[in-house]
Order: structure tokens, then sequence, then C-alpha cells
């Protein structure tokens, strides 16, 4: 059987995958930008106690695998009464996850930003929060796109491991079918070039397009 | 597919010259930089290159160091195409492998130095000895070690470039260059980049280059005085042209062509 | 806390230590792959051969917007469709040294692009053929602005080796797993090996900057 007699015959189970993992991508995108700015601020904070929690959330979720964390959500947090279903507990890992990394593109994104903007700022009177949120930030954010860029693609990628908590996305569809026919190289190949395809066309672009799209709105381009 | 039945597969004769150009083009796209040149350089002549920026000075040696492909013409090192190769009785667009067999006839000297930071001035000279020409390190430091004392680094033998002043690594990057033995030599600007204070260490160097060896040189720079002092000939490009040539005190003293005049006057008043 | 048994993690730590080496060796046997095949990926970029240049650019970037995890699985179930059978060490050892070779030649070309120009030409000007060039001129210095980045890998696959544990590397995860299923208890296991991969990455990191400046300071590049 070709790849694409087989496409044809499994499409429904690999487009039900492909749905879950694009939703699993979402919500952990969320999250993890979520958590990427509250950290990357929080570790500019000038209060100690902040500042530390944010280094240690930072080193704890870089310096571990992403599939420990999301064994450890997923089977050991209940057992701390946090029962959490296996759909949830694999947004949350992968956006966690990503969110430590991102929370170091956001804090170099802000420090980028030259420190005339924040005199500047401050000349006119504005509050720190003002200060942060209308001036620091947008100008921050331009600078960190490229970069979010990769981390995008590397959150697409992790995703594929919520498979192992069986959460039925295009991994945990495409290992099904392989289990029951054998068809290795096709099921296997046809995820390859369907997460090749959300990467290169879908992910990639989007991001491209938001850099041009703050760039313009910036007036830096 | 040029037509290349006008030019000899090799120049034989008694004053045959070291370094000839004949009918060289040279363009980027649709830019012209050299329009037909024809140079010949005579075995141990030294020949400066003046000129405006852009003019195509650097272009020349680039071409004859191999660092760029020309458009047309042949150049010849030693009698021999350096250019082109010979196959089946016409001469063909040379291949890596017949360059890097003539390669070793030709030294330069760059305006950065381009000395190799990883390595200590010493290693810098040996490291084309070692490994280009195959002598064993102990001849290849003998020959360094005698170059660098004639350049006066010896002293600073084992410092890396970035511990060097840019006088003293233009001093270096001519003995590495000399260390590969080489017929002609190149120097394209080697003061331009230099604290005004520094330049005569290297001027000195290539004044004794000139005095006690019988290299041939082909010297592009924009220092006058040094050019009239020690040239056996000095070039005037204009617009990928020799607008004039001749003996150094007959270019710069009488001049024969408008803008060779107008360059020297420019120049003069610049100083 | 809760229900944390000092007991049963001192029972299990002498498991966890040794898997700690089959992870160690993984992620060492798979960066060197890696580093050799990366180097490789890079130059094939340079040469002038069009289409080499363009099939290795694509492929690099085929296997860096792809899970590593649906790598591993392909290397390991493909092979005996077409009756070749690879154990779960070499085809982990494939997967992951492929797809950090292909991120290794990005940081490669990166320090290749980053070697000024002139060094090509003062290395040409030296009559040097095109190995040696690369050899003794421009892989010294490409290599010092891409440790970091080297060293950024390093660890990433250190914490990538997890994933070879669904084709029975018995690595720290799969260790872990297996006492849990084995003793219905998860949460030293997991928590064990966490900690275990925290002490590990985060002193190899500080060591690897150490590391950086001392190979600067040898190359004589301040
Ligand atoms: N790689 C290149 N691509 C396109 N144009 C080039 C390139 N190198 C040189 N040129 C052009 O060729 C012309 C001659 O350049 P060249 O460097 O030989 O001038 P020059 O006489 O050495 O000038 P200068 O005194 O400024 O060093 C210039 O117009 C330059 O812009
Ligand atoms: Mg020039």
């Amino acid at each position: 059987m070709n790849i694409f007699e087989f496409a044809v015959q499994y499409w429904p189970r690999l487009a039900a995958g492909t749905g879950m993992t694009v939703a699993q991508f979402f919500l952990a995108a969320i999250l993890g930008v979520a958590i990427a700015l509250v950290m990357g601020l929080m570790k500019l904070s000038s209060s100690k106690l902040l500042r530390g929690t944010a280094v240690t959330y930072i080193e704890i979720f870089r310096g571990t695998s992403l599939l420990v964390q999301l064994y450890w959500i997923f089977f050991v947090l209940p057992l701390f009464g946090f029962s959490i279903d296996k759909f949830t507990a694999g947004y949350v890992a992968v956006g966690m996850n990503i969110g430590g990394y991102g929370a170091e593109l956001v804090r170099g994104g802000i420090l980028s930003v030259p420190k005339g903007q924040w005199e500047a700022a401050l000349a006119i009177n504005m509050s720190p929060a003002q200060r942060m949120r209308r001036i620091i930030l947008p100008q921050a954010l331009v600078n960190m796109l490229p970069p979010w860029g990769n981390l995008m693609i590397e959150l697409l990628k992790g995703t594929a491991l919520v498979s192992l908590i069986s959460v039925a996305d295009l991994m945990f569809e495409t290992k099904q079918i392989n289990g029951s026919t054998f068809l290795s190289a096709q099921a296997f190949g046809a995820a390859l070039i369907i997460y090749y395809i959300l990467a290169r066309f879908m992910v990639t672009p989007f991001m491209r397009w938001l850099e041009a799209f703050m760039a313009r709105k910036m007036g830096r381009a | 597919m040029q037509d290349m039945s006008g030019f000899p597969l090799e120049l034989t004769g008694e004053n045959k010259p070291m370094v000839s150009f004949r009918k060289v083009r040279k363009s980027y796209g649709s830019l012209t930089v050299l329009d037909d040149l024809d140079l010949d350089v005579s075995a141990g002549e030294m020949v400066s290159i003046i000129g405006p920026s852009g003019s195509g000075k650097t272009t020349v040696l680039r071409m004859l160091m191999t660092l760029e492909e020309i458009n047309g013409g042949v150049i010849y090192v030693d009698g021999k195409p350096l250019t082109h190769m010979e196959k089946n009785g016409v001469l063909v667009p040379a291949n890596e492998r017949y360059l890097h067999s003539r390669r070793s006839d030709i030294g330069m000297c760059f305006q950065h130095f381009n000395l190799f930071p990883h390595m200590t001035a010493l290693e810098n000279c040996m490291e084309g000895p070692v490994q280009v020409l195959g002598l064993s390190k102990a001849e290849a430091r003998d020959r360094s070690e005698e170059l660098l004392e004639m350049v006066g680094m010896i002293a600073k033998k084992d410092q890396h470039p970035s511990r060097l002043s840019g006088g003293q690594q233009q001093r270096v990057a001519i003995a590495r260059a000399l260390a590969m033995r080489p017929k002609v030599m190149l120097f394209d600007e080697v003061t331009s980049a230099l604290d005004p204070e520094v330049i005569g260490e290297v001027t000195n160097v290539i004044r004794q280059l000139v005095s006690e060896h019988n290299l041939t040189m082909l010297m592009v720079t924009h220092q006058m005085g040094f050019a009239l002092d020690i040239s056996d000939r000095v070039c005037f490009f204009y617009g990928g042209k020799i607008e004039e040539q001749g003996r150094p005190a007959d270019l710069f003293g009488n001049p024969q062509r408008e803008r060779t005049q107008q360059f020297l006057s420019a120049v003069k008043e610049a100083v | 806390m809760f229900d944390w048994k000092w007991e049963f993690a001192w029972e299990i730590l002498p498991r966890l230590v040794s898997a700690t080496g089959n992870t160690l060796l993984a992620a060492g046997a798979g960066y060197g792959i890696a580093l050799v095949l990366g180097l490789a990926l890079a130059v094939a970029q340079r040469t002038q051969y069009r289409v080499l240049t363009f099939a290795v650019r694509e492929i690099v970037e085929f296997v860096r917007s792809t899970p590593l995890l649906l790598q591993i699985f392909f290397v390991f179930y493909v092979g005996p469709q077409f009756g070749i059978r690879l154990s779960p060490w070499t085809s982990g050892m494939i997967a992951i040294g492929v797809h950090y070779a292909c991120y290794l030649s990005e940081v490669y070309r990166g320090g290749i692009d980053s070697v000024p120009k002139g060094q090509w030409e003062a290395a040409t000007a030296l009559n040097m053929t095109t190995v040696q060039k690369y050899r003794r001129v421009i892989i010294p210095q490409a290599i010092p602005p891409a440790l970091s980045g080297m060293g950024n890998y390093l660890v990433g696959i250190f914490k990538d080796t997890p994933m070879l544990s669904v084709i029975g590397v018995a690595e720290l995860i799969h260790t872990a797993n297996a006492i849990g299923s084995e003793h219905y208890r998860f949460l030293e296991p997991f928590t064990m090996v966490g900690i275990i991969f925290l002490a590990i990455s985060l002193p190899a990191a500080g060591l690897i900057r150490l590391f950086e400046g001392r190979v600067r300071l040898k190359l004589g590049l301040k």
C-alpha cells in the first residue's frame, strides 16, 4: 500500500489526530505565552521573592525534560489531590515547559529596549505599569518575535509527547494505526509529513506574518 | 565561448615578462570594472598602482591572486598562463587543480592583514610552508624565524595577532607571504588601515625588500611619496584602464594626461 | 511531604543511578554522532553543488520541524518492515543523532559564516586546498562562536533522552516507569528523576560556559 492509498483509507483518524494536535498546540501556546510574560517580568522585578520564584520556575522547567514534567503532572500531582484529566495534563505540561523558555525570551526582549526609552517614559511621568505596558513591552515584543518563531516550532513538536499519556493526538493515532496494520513506513511517514506541513506552512508563515505586522505597527518597516 | 586564438600557450624569449595581463576583462554583472587591460611587469620590477577609489586597483591584484575569476583575456605568470591551462593545444579556463599548481608563485598582503587569529606570529608564517609546501617543521621554523627577524618581529614570534599592533601584524603578514618564496608579491594598500605613526615600520620593510631582494612586486598605494621613492614604474588607473604610466619621476613630475594631473593635484591638496 | 517514603526512595536509588549511567551514555553517544554528522551537513551546504546544497537544506528543515518522538518511532519500526531489524539502542542513537546533527549544522553554519572573508582569502593566498582551509583556518575560528550553541544542544540532547524510553531503552524515565508499575508508587521515582535531571543539567550549563572561556583563551581569541 503506497502512502496515498494509506492516506485515503486512514484519513479520518489522521484528521482527528491532527485536530487534537492543533487543539493542544493552541492551548499550550496561550498558556505558555502567559507564563512567559509573567515569569519574564517577575525575573526583572526588584522584589527578591518574585525574582526568586521566577528563577526557580525557569530553572526547573528548563533544567528537566518535558517528558519528566508531563509524567509528573499526570501521575504525581493527583497524589497531592489535584486530579487532572489527560487532555488538560497534556497542554498544561507543554505550556508550562514552553513558558520557562519563553520567560528568558521575554526578559531578553525587555532588556534589549534602550535605556533612553525608560527615561523618556519616566520624563512624561508615566507610572511604572504604564511605562511597561505602553512603551517597553511593545518594543520588546518586536525584538523577541524572531526567537519566538523557533519556540513555537518546539512547542508543536512538544505536543507529540502528550500521546504518551494517551491523549489522542496525531502521534497517538499514528501509533495505533501502526500497531494494528504494521504499515510503519506509511503511518509514521504520513505523520511526519503532516507535522512538517503544520510547522513549515502554518506556524512559521504565521510567525513571519506576525513579525512583519508588528514591525509595521511599530513603524519599523 | 571566447576566441582564444590570439593568446599564446606560453610566453618565450629573453625578456619575457614575469607577469603579463593580456586583454583582461572583469565585470560584476553589468558593471565593467576592468576593460581590456594590458600590463606587463618584468622580473624584479616594482610597479606601483595609483588611482581614484573604484578605479579597479584592488581588482587587478585580486585577479592575479586568483581570488577573482576573470571574464576575458589571459593572465600569464612566469611565462605560463595562470588563469587558463592548455587542453589539446588550446587554452581553456583553469580548474582548481591547475590553479593550485600555480598559485604558490604569488604572495599577497592585504589591507586588513588577515592573519590567522588562532595562531601565533611564528605559526602564521610556518602554516603555508608546512601544510602547502610540505616542508618539515624544523625547516619551516628556520625559514620563518629568519623572515620574522628581517621584519623586526622575532621578539614577538610567540604572540597571537590580537596582542600585536596593526603595524606589527602587517609585518608578520609580509613575513608569512614571503615564507612561501613567491616569485611575485602583491601589496594592497598595506598601510591604509594603520595609524600614521606605524606606517613607517611597514614601508621600511617593503623598502628593504626592494633594495635587497629581486622580487617582482605590484603595490596598490595611496602614499604618493612612497610610490615615488621606491617604484620602478607607476601606473595610474582611471575607470578600469591604465590612463597613464611611466617612471615615477616623470609621472609625478610631469604628468601628461589631464586626469592624472587632476588626481595628483587633488591628492596634494588633501595632504 | 504528603506521602513521601524515604525508605522506598533509598531502596530504588541504586536502580535510578545505574539508569542515569544509561541516560548519560545515550546522550554522549548521540551527541558524538551529532557533532560529526552536523559538521558534514554544514559543510555540504557550502559547496558549489546546487543540488546537494538544496537537498541538505531541505532535509535539515524537515528534521528540525518534526517531533523527535515520531522520528524515534519511525527509525525503530520502519526497518523491520523492510527486513532490517535495529536494536532499541541503535535506532535511538540514529534518531537522536540525526535530529541533533541538523540542529548542530545550523550552529556550525553560524560559526563558519562568522569567520571573516579575509581569512578565506588569506588561506587561498597561501595556496591551501579546500580541506586545508576548513581544517586549519576556518573550523578553529568557527568553533568558539559556536560553542555556546553546541553546549546548549548537549544539555538539550540529555534532556531529550527520556524519549528513548518509548522503544525500550532503559534510561531514567523507562526505569522510573518500571519501578512505578512494580510498586504502584510514582511519587518517588518521578520526583527523583526530575531532581537527577536538574542536578546534572544545571551544573553542566555552568561547566560548559567555563569550558567555552578556556577554549577561547587557548586559541588566543580574546
Ligand atoms: N564583489 C563585488 N561585487 C560588485 N562590485 C564590485 C565587487 N568588488 C568590487 N566591485 C566594484 O569594482 C570596482 C573596482 O573596485 P576595486 O576594489 O578594484 O577599486 P579600488 O581601485 O581598489 O578602490 P579603492 O581605492 O577604494 O580601494 C568598484 O566600482 C567596486 O564597486
Ligand atoms: Mg582597493
